[in-house]
């Protein structure tokens, strides 16, 4: 029997529960697993293996080997929730050091690809420091704040702004600017869910207008700037850079409200959209199922959204809040960005449509996320108990 | 320090800010999942009709077929002109990144010449968008085989096949059928895009250009889905190619390649006519060339041997060549003599070997008097001044007639005007009066010159196919038909065409016609070297047309006279007499005299009446 954990809540509320009595846990009890969150990842994990199917024109390989992801991820979900949120505090400075010390590795011992070095030989696997960042920034960060009074001061806040920057700046020389911005994210959020004054986000605002012009002659790079020219007119270069947006927006527009049916869409089957199984599966999705699909997928989104704030909410100590609204709203941008990129009102960039796209990698640093919420979600239900 | 701001931060108000930002941060999250999702439903609602004509669009792709040409046969149903397959390397431009290196792989592979490469970069200014772009045709097997191999090194590059015109007969149609050619610049201009999206050939000269459009068909047309990289997956609707039409040609392939052997060496022309219906049944000009170099863009070494030759083997003389028509047009003069009762047939002409106009001190000699010396009889009447070819019979009557009055009985054979539709490049040839003098020269008409034209010469000119049709003319005693090569498109018949017959009394025919076949069977004719041993009647006229003119006592020597300065022989006849089948002329260029075209005529009227295979079908097709 599975339970439903907030009649769980409630039952421990009671002192005389008979569970607390019996002692007879539910398995998603033993686990540490909080079912709200997971039904909709599930949800999406099974949905993605349908769209890949046709992506990957009905390749069951690919489909299969898709699948193998899903079930590590969900094993390093189960065992990143086993541990204690108190645990995670504790090492929240060694594995962003960790993490750290192997981005200033890659440049020297890392693998290319695409004209960028960011991957890491490790043996056996391949592995990207930079998605290890993406978890480790905003524990870093959430430790931060709980070792200082909120809203920070100025030292503090002077001393986080350096945590964020370090790592952000050796990706973006990797170069990986959609990394590096998703990873500034997550450590800008929990500045502001800090409480950061409204005074220095404003500020903020202003010198990050006034850094565009630099920022676009000195620190962009052609083809990041080629992004950018192609986001503001795809039609410029229709054979070359416009051509990913042209036929992503071509294959969405497409697919109308009803979509083409699965397995019909003809821009991804006969090969126009790029990327059809990674970054821009969204857009076969879209096809083939219409803005139904869409509005379905957005609410299964919603749902993982709303259940993580909502166990950041109600957590326990200041860390674990931080922690857990921060992993939440990291995920949101995902969707966000990867969503808006292929629809074509924001740049390319190579962020994956989370739980759906083809991958290993983000599959299982995803999903560890996921296993730190339900570590936070098990430790605030027990206590409440 | 640490654990002293710990102690004294108040958990509620951290979590009250928590809860504060969280609420903004939702806000915020909600927001930009509206935008997104108003965003898709901007592409997938709003514009959703737009994006789908791009979808189809994408996918779809409508690709010309052409039709297959029509086939060319012979009176007997052998080809003359057909299809065979053959395969072309092509360029999808918009697939291909670096054109400059591609085409320098595909040099190594299959070697490119500045040809190919000219007509590509004329062809693809005038594609449609991923409309493959022809680069070289007709590859062979090797070259086939190197390209395929390679196939997927060269990004663009495709191989199509396609129907590639072929003349298993060489030089021997040259000049008949003609050739097709590479669609260039100015016909793409001048041809309906629409008519023929996917052809490379269009008729360039001879029948393949004069019958163009029928023997192009339709062109048809099929939907194809293919994927972003230029590959068809399936056919999603068609609309079949309307073939061209097949067409037959009163032509006779054997006849054609005797005419084309008796003539070995010799340049000149031959063209047989049917006179019962004005089929042509062999127009040869020779040399011809081979029409097949012409097909797949002609060499530039090849084309200026055969543009510089001196043999001019690209001029079709059988319907280009204008020459003095010589003695042959005696006999239609002497009708008109009868005609006009300015002679009898037995009144005579006193011929001491010249003629002499009153009051002109200048002696028009015939062509006898070097031979002997004398001229042919003291009298000669006109059956003996056709079959000896009596020039001084001739300057008489033709003197008497008057310039007009010859004009005028010459114009019913044809003579001056353009004779079929069928042939290209058809010259008209001078039937010269008073009028045409004076307007091309500016100048009077001299009585003297009324001489020169009486035995074809002067400033009159005429084509073989013009003398065919008189000779056609003359076997018919009167009826004339426009002379035809095509005897059928595709199932209907093209039916003979008749003109204006020539009228004249039965007994003046027969004394023309007398004297016409003493020129073959008496001892005396002019071309009594062929009489002997033949098994049918033959009517016929010899005809000798000078180059340059002679001066008043000069001594004409073959031997002395650089072969390009030699006269022009003729023969014209018809067989058998009673009932004609065949009308023919020989022109043998600089042949020196008619002794060098009437073996000729003899060969091919052989070929023809002695072949049972022909004697059936009067006016057949």
């Amino acid at each position: 029997m599975l339970g439903v954990p907030w009649m769980a809540d409630y039952e421990r509320a009671l002192p005389n529960s008979h569970r607390d009595l019996g002692g007879s846990k539910t398995l998603s009890e033993w686990l540490h697993l909080d079912l709200m969150l997971l039904a909709p990842l599930l949800a999406l994990m099974l949905g993605g293996l349908l769209v890949l199917y046709s992506a990957s024109d009905a390749d069951w390989q690919t489909v299969v080997g898709q699948g193998r992801n899903q079930l590590i991820g969900l094993a390093a979900m189960v065992l990143a929730a086993q541990f204690r949120v108190d645990t995670y505090r504790r090492w929240a400075p060694l594995l962003y050091g960790v993490g750290f010390f192997l981005l200033l590795a890659v440049p020297w011992v890392g693998v290319g690809a695409k004209g960028a070095q960011r991957w890491l030989n490790l043996g056996v696997v391949q592995f990207q420091p930079s998605e290890l960042m993406k978890l480790a920034m905003p524990l870093m960060m959430a430790w931060w704040f709980s070792r200082y009074t909120i809203p920070p001061r100025l030292w503090p806040l002077l001393g986080s702004l350096m945590v964020i920057l370090l790592p952000v700046v050796l990706i973006g020389i990797q170069p990986d600017l959609g990394t590096s911005l998703l990873v500034a994210v997550s450590g800008l959020i929990v500045l502001f869910l800090a409480g950061l004054s409204g005074w220095y986000i404003v500020a903020a605002s202003l010198l990050g207008v006034a850094s565009v012009w630099p920022a676009w002659h000195f620190v962009l790079k052609d083809y990041q700037r080629q992004r950018i020219i192609t986001l503001l007119d795809p039609e410029a270069d229709k054979l070359g850079a416009g051509w990913n947006i042209i036929q992503s927006k071509t294959a969405i527009g497409s697919g109308g409200w009803g979509g083409k049916g699965w397995l019909s869409g003809t821009q991804s089957h006969l090969d126009f959209l790029p990327e059809s199984q990674t970054d821009f599966i969204i857009a076969v999705l879209a096809e083939e199922f219409g803005l139904q699909g869409v509005l379905l997928l957005l609410g299964l989104y919603l749902l993982v959204i709303m259940r993580g704030f909502w166990i950041g909410l109600h957590a326990q100590s200041g860390f674990a809040r931080l922690l857990a609204s921060a992993i939440t709203f990291t995920f949101f941008v995902y969707v966000f960005v990867n969503m808006g990129m292929v629809a074509g009102i924001l740049p390319v960039v190579g962020v994956p449509l989370p739980l759906v796209s083809f991958g290993g990698t983000s599959m299982v640093t995803l999903m560890l996320a996921f296993g730190v919420l339900m570590a936070i979600s098990t430790e605030q239900r027990s206590l409440s108990a | 320090m640490a654990s002293l701001r710990s102690a004294l931060r108040d958990p509620h108000r951290d979590a009250a800010i928590h809860s504060r930002r969280l609420a903004i941060t939702l806000l915020m999250v909600v927001t930009a999942l509206t935008v997104v999702g108003y965003r898709y439903y901007g592409l997938q609602i709003v514009d959703h009709q737009r994006y789908l004509t791009q979808s189809d669009r994408n996918r779809v792709r409508l690709e010309a077929i052409p039709p297959k040409r029509g086939l060319i046969f012979d009176r007997r149903g052998r080809l003359l002109a057909s299809n065979i397959p053959s395969h072309r390397l092509s360029i999808v431009l918009e697939r291909v990144d670096d054109l400059d290196e591609l085409l320098a792989h595909l040099e190594r592979l299959v070697g490119l010449d500045a040809h190919d490469l000219e007509r590509f970069n004329e062809r693809r200014v005038l594609r449609r968008p991923y409309d493959p772009v022809p680069l070289k045709l007709q590859l062979s097997d090797t070259e086939m085989a190197r390209v395929g191999v390679n196939l997927h090194d060269l990004p663009g590059v495709a191989i199509e096949a396609q129907l590639t015109r072929h003349y298993p007969h060489g030089e021997l149609f040259s000049h008949v059928v003609g050739y097709v050619g590479r669609i260039n610049e100015q016909e793409t201009a001048r041809l309906d895009d629409s008519r023929y999206r996917g052809t490379l050939h269009v008729g360039k000269i001879g029948i393949e250009k004069r019958y163009e459009s029928v023997l192009h068909g339709g062109v048809g047309a099929q939907n194809v889905e293919a994927n972003a990289h230029g590959r068809v997956l399936r056919v999603v609707d068609k609309v079949p190619p309307t073939d061209g039409a097949d067409l037959q040609l009163h032509i006779d392939l054997d006849l054609q390649r005797v005419a084309f052997e008796a003539l070995g060496q010799q340049r000149g022309a031959i063209v047989a006519i049917d006179p019962r219906n004005g089929g042509i049944l062999a127009l040869v000009s020779n040399p011809g060339f081979d029409s097949n170099l012409f097909v797949n863009g002609i060499s530039s070494k090849d084309y200026e041997a055969l543009r510089t030759s001196v043999n001019s083997p690209l001029f079709n003389r059988a319907v280009q060549g204008q020459y003095p028509p010589g003695s042959t047009i005696k006999p239609m003069l002497g009708l008109a003599g009868l005609t006009l009762n300015l002679i009898e047939a037995d009144s005579t002409v006193a011929d001491p070997g010249w003629y002499q106009l009153a009051g002109d001190s200048r002696r028009y000699r015939d062509w006898i008097l070097r031979i002997r010396g004398t001229g042919h009889a003291p009298e000669v009447d006109l059956r003996m001044a056709i079959a000896e070819s009596c020039d001084v019979y001739y300057y008489d009557l033709a003197h008497r007639m008057g310039i007009e009055r010859v004009a005028e009985s010459l114009a019913p054979y044809g003579f001056g005007v353009l004779t079929t539709l069928d042939t290209t490049g058809e010259k008209a040839g001078i039937l010269p009066n008073t009028d045409w003098k004076r307007q091309r020269l500016g100048e009077p008409w001299y009585p003297g010159e009324t001489l020169s034209v009486g035995i074809g010469q002067g400033y009159m000119l005429a084509t073989p196919l013009q003398l065919a049709q008189a000779t056609m003319v003359l076997a018919n005693r009167g009826t004339s038909f426009v002379p035809s090569l095509v005897k059928r498109v595709g199932e209907s018949p093209n039916g003979a065409e008749v003109r204006p017959p020539l009228i004249a009394a039965e007994e003046h025919w027969r004394s023309i016609i007398e004297g016409m076949m003493d020129v073959v069977h008496d001892p005396r004719g002019t071309a009594a070297a062929i009489g002997t041993d033949l098994s049918y009647t033959m009517a016929g006229k010899t005809g000798t047309s000078q180059v340059i003119g002679i001066a008043q006592d000069d001594v004409y020597e073959e031997t002395d006279i650089a072969e390009h300065h030699r006269n022009h022989g003729w023969f014209i006849a018809f067989a058998p007499v009673d009932k004609p089948r065949i009308a023919i002329v020989v022109l043998a260029e600089n042949g020196g005299g008619s002794s060098a075209a009437y073996p000729v005529a003899r060969k091919v009227m052989d070929a023809w009446l002695l072949d049972d295979a022909n004697a059936g079908g009067a006016v057949d097709g």
